[in-house]
């Protein structure tokens, strides 16, 4: 998939923007792709626990991912970035390992599906705690800071409108913005934490009013339009990377599948599926590409075919591979080997 | 006694380590210019202005914040203004710091400062010890410096660990214990080993962080009523050096645990029940235990003083195990 791919030295405005635009919507194929196959693999029982999807969330995702650089900028993703994990550069490789329970998948069996990730290559790993992640990402653009390698950098944190309400992303939010930290924040309001739907969740007009409150620049955009969705988080992310401090960008969308393959949403209001935040996404983004002759009908095709022979050849290659065996794990909790020697 | 207090040995150590690895920064409230609430961290600020960082009110972020710098090849270290407000950051430390080497093999080496126990007049909200709390979770290792020396040595072994370590410096101590120099003239012991601090034959106390001075106190009066008591200090509570412990237990055959942590659990259950399981037949007499009170810990010093043990009750949980 040579178009997912990006130089990561170059700079965003090295790239023109119907190549980030394609790229962006190719990460979402690939994406869409992989979680239906995932979601297959649930229902016939082949999945180790459960399955988080984020349909109907791809174009925000994606948008996030496509505009940072792997081994260079940071990316938070959480439970459903699929999407901007295939943007930012994980190999898809790393989700059907984990969610097939491969050894080696990139945390081996200890952990699994959306709790992967690859800190040294600016991707860490989600822990289930909303909004724990964002000051995470806070403390790597702060050592930055302190190592002088901070230029050009951005870190990225996904939150929903769930993690809104913890403390966590509230004192995050304050603490990079008192550094002035080149962080950005992509809070997709898909209008359910699970059942929770939004008036049970925040009492403010939209989740944008919060960046006044952190002194911080905010933006609102309709995250089922590709098109505006990747100019908005472009756009913080150009202001973040050239020193305008944490941004917030609330991205509306609603959640076309249940929180997990467990749950069938039925909770979720006819009305709101038929209206216009419950437009699919990728529908959108494709009439977009093809419209403005972007992107043709046979090079969809094409992308759609690829993207499912690489879905299948990693889901067979992590189907071969052995699980973690107890008896070779060392059951080692510490880093240092001196200490976990002694209990 | 020499004029080098545990508060100092504290902000020495991290001067030191400041001055000698580029990783180390501080995060912590008031920590800057005003050189913390305990004065942990007077006057790094001015040496080290880019690596000595006030943070918000905002435990929650500070834990979160370290663990992404560790990540990033930094070794900070945060200061709880009290380890009673750790509870704040509780979820960080044991999910996010304890799990990240487990999960994604990528360490998250952070030291956490927790200023702990009891003062007197200090309240329910500034006297908590919480080592108990931690060392219940994986991937945390737990020091508890009990003389001027182990809270240096402790303090630059903690930040050179690449494991996230809580260490738990005592309150009462910081302006109370004294030595003549940072280093006692021994080489430092290995985090994970526990020390013999008074030689003995008619029973070992085990003990830990202010509690270890307590002990000594009340195994000099003991002295004068002609029994011989031993003192572990533990130093580090995870790893526990049970070990040292045991081979205490086989000299004495009578075990006091004293800790200043509440009673249901924690350290003292954990070295009684390592004992009775490994060396049960090294014990003439059922291993005791003593804590503080399951109370909240009182505001005035005449509830503080029977909510903690002391040198009293220590003196008399010992007389009462030489009895059984």
């Amino acid at each position: 998939m040579p178009e997912l791919e990006r130089d990561s030295t170059a700079a965003n405005e090295a790239e023109t923007w119907e190549s980030q635009l394609r790229r962006t919507f190719r990460a979402m194929v690939v994406a869409r792709t992989l979680e239906s196959k995932l979601a297959s693999l649930y229902k016939a029982g082949k999945i180790v626990g459960g399955v988080y999807i984020g349909p109907g969330q791809e174009a925000i995702s994606a948008s996030i991912g496509s505009c940072l650089s792997w081994d260079h900028d940071i990316f938070s993703a959480l439970i459903r970035d699929q999407a901007g994990r295939t943007a930012f550069g994980e190999p898809i490789l790393d989700a059907t390992r984990s969610y097939l329970g491969s050894a080696k998948g990139p945390s081996r069996g200890r952990d699994g599906n959306i709790h992967r990730g690859r800190p040294n290559s600016g991707l860490p790993a989600m822990i289930s705690h909303l909004g724990a992640m964002v000051s995470v990402v806070t403390g790597m653009l702060l050592a930055r800071r302190i190592k002088g390698c901070l230029d050009g950098v951005v870190g990225a944190a996904s939150v929903g409108d769930g993690a809104s309400s913890t403390g966590s992303f509230h004192e995050a939010m304050n603490t990079a913005a008192v550094e002035r930290l080149p962080l950005v924040v992509v809070l997709t309001n898909n209008q359910f934490a699970y059942s929770t739907p939004t008036d049970r969740q925040f009492a403010c007009k939209s989740l944008v009013d919060r960046a006044v409150g952190y002194g911080v620049p905010g933006y609102e955009v309709d995250g089922t339009d590709l098109t505006a969705t990747l100019r908005v988080i472009s756009e913080a992310v150009r202001n973040a990377r050239e020193g305008g401090g944490p941004q917030l960008v609330v991205a509306n969308a609603l959640r076309l599948s249940g929180h997990g393959e467990h749950d069938d949403a039925s909770y979720v209001p006819e009305q709101l599926r038929k209206s216009p935040l419950g437009r699919d996404c990728m529908e959108v983004a494709e009439h977009q590409l093809l419209s403005t002759g972007l992107i043709t009908e046979a090079e969809l095709l094409a992308w759609r075919e690829e993207a499912t022979e690489d879905v299948q050849a990693a889901v067979a290659q992590a189907q071969q591979e052995p699980a973690p065996d107890p008896f070779a794990d060392d059951w080692t909790v510490y880093a240092s080997k001196e200490i976990a020697t002694i209990s | 006694m020499g004029e080098i207090t545990y508060i100092d040995a504290i902000r020495d150590a991290q001067h030191d380590l400041l001055a000698s690895d580029d990783r180390v920064f501080i995060y912590g409230q008031d920590v800057g210019h005003f050189g913390g609430a305990f004065k942990a961290t007077q006057g790094l600020k001015k040496l080290f202005p880019d690596r000595v960082l006030d943070s918000p009110i905002s435990e929650d972020a500070m834990i979160g914040l370290a663990v992404g710098a560790a990540m990033e090849g930094m070794r900070p270290i945060v200061e709880m203004q009290f380890a009673d407000f750790s509870s704040v950051g509780f979820n960080q430390i044991v999910n996010q710091a304890a799990t990240q080497f487990y999960r994604t093999g990528a360490p998250a080496p952070i030291t956490v400062r927790l200023p702990s126990g009891g003062t007197p007049g200090s309240g329910p909200f500034h006297s908590q010890m919480m080592e108990s709390v931690y060392a219940y979770y994986p991937g945390l290792v737990i020091l508890t410096p009990a003389t001027v020396a182990d809270a240096y040595s402790m303090l630059v072994a903690a930040v050179a660990l690449d494991d996230p370590v809580l260490y738990f410096e005592h309150k009462f101590l910081y302006r109370w214990l004294k030595a003549d120099q940072l280093n006692d003239g021994q080489e430092p012991l290995p985090i994970g080993k526990a020390r013999v601090v008074r030689a003995g034959k008619h029973a070992t106390v085990v003990a830990y962080s202010a509690m270890v001075h307590e002990a000594l106190r009340a195994a000099d009066l003991l002295a004068s009523e002609g029994w011989e008591i031993e003192v572990v200090d533990l130093r580090s509570v995870k790893p526990l050096d049970t070990d040292t412990v045991i081979a205490s237990v086989a000299r004495t055959g009578r075990l006091l645990a004293v800790g200043e942590a509440f009673p249901w659990g924690g350290v003292t259950s954990e070295v009684v029940s390592r004992v009775t399981s490994d060396g049960f037949h090294l014990l003439d007499a059922p291993p005791q235990r003593l804590n503080s009170r399951d109370t909240p810990v009182p505001y005035h010093p005449n509830l503080w003083e029977a909510h903690r043990p002391t040198l009293e009750s220590i003196a008399a949980a010992i007389r009462n195990l030489l009895q059984l």
